[in-house]
């Protein structure tokens, strides 16, 4: 199991956890495994099939954009951390 | 951004940020994308439109600053220059303020001479102007803190 750490704008979802276990072979499926077991927070991370623009998504601090995003490959060990990017204009 | 003690309410480390915008390479910059049949690069905001977003491996070291501290941030600023531009979150700043516990706060510099600065909550897409309480010493200021104010 994948430990995924969860910022705090989503810990509404994981009934305020910082960390949780999801499984998944890519990023996309630890998506649906968080989703299965905090509902409502693939709304919060994925729209219209795309990754939140401004949510970033790292695998084992690679940010997934650079590797993949949706298909980026997640190992049984791999550390998770999504974050609020920091961005406006 | 300026960090303060996770649930303190008072900006207290400044933390400046480099804006990755200003490299055209950045993936999925909004205002840029690439047609997928010529290759070539749009625009899709506006001519003088701005956008900045912190470049995402310094943020993540940034975080785990942070988190190794114990703080939050506390403050998110920016400038909105543009002359036809208010100090107000454009729908961008909006959509982007996922930090509920934030304060986020733009310096307008339309005026070369008098810079507006005015701060925001934003959370769940609804924007609220609060007010900006300058002081001397967070001894003497409401930060909604519960421990005894600094001796310091």
């Amino acid at each position: 199991m994948a430990t995924v750490s969860i910022p705090t704008i989503l810990r509404t979802h994981t009934g305020g956890e910082k960390t949780v276990e999801a499984k998944g072979a890519t990023v996309a499926e630890i998506i649906s495994d968080l989703d299965a077991n905090h509902s409502g927070i693939a709304g919060r991370l994925v729209n219209d099939g795309k990754l939140h623009r401004f949510v970033n998504i790292y695998v084992d601090d690679e940010d997934v954009r650079f590797s993949g995003g949706l298909e980026a490959p997640v190992k049984e060990s791999s550390t998770v951390t999504i974050l609020p990017a920091v961005a406006g204009g | 951004m300026v960090a303060g003690p996770e649930g303190s309410d008072r900006p207290e480390r400044f933390l400046p940020m480099r804006n990755a915008a200003a490299d055209p390479e950045y993936p999925g910059l909004p205002n840029t994308r690439t047609d997928p049949e010529t290759g070539e690069r749009i625009e899709e905001l506006r001519f003088g439109d701005t956008f900045f977003v912190f470049d995402s491996k310094e943020r993540l070291a940034l975080h785990r600053d942070m988190t190794g501290r114990d703080e939050e941030p506390v403050v998110i600023y920016h400038s909105h220059t543009q002359t036809y531009s208010e100090a107000y979150p454009s729908a961008i700043d909006v959509e982007s303020a996922l930090e509920p516990n934030a304060h986020y706060v733009i310096v307008g510099t339309k005026d070369p001479v008098r810079h507006e600065l005015r701060s925001f909550r934003i959370l769940d897409g609804v924007v609220t102007e609060e007010e900006i309480d300058v002081v001397e010493s967070y001894m003497f200021a409401h930060t909604g803190a519960d421990d005894v104010p600094d001796k310091d």
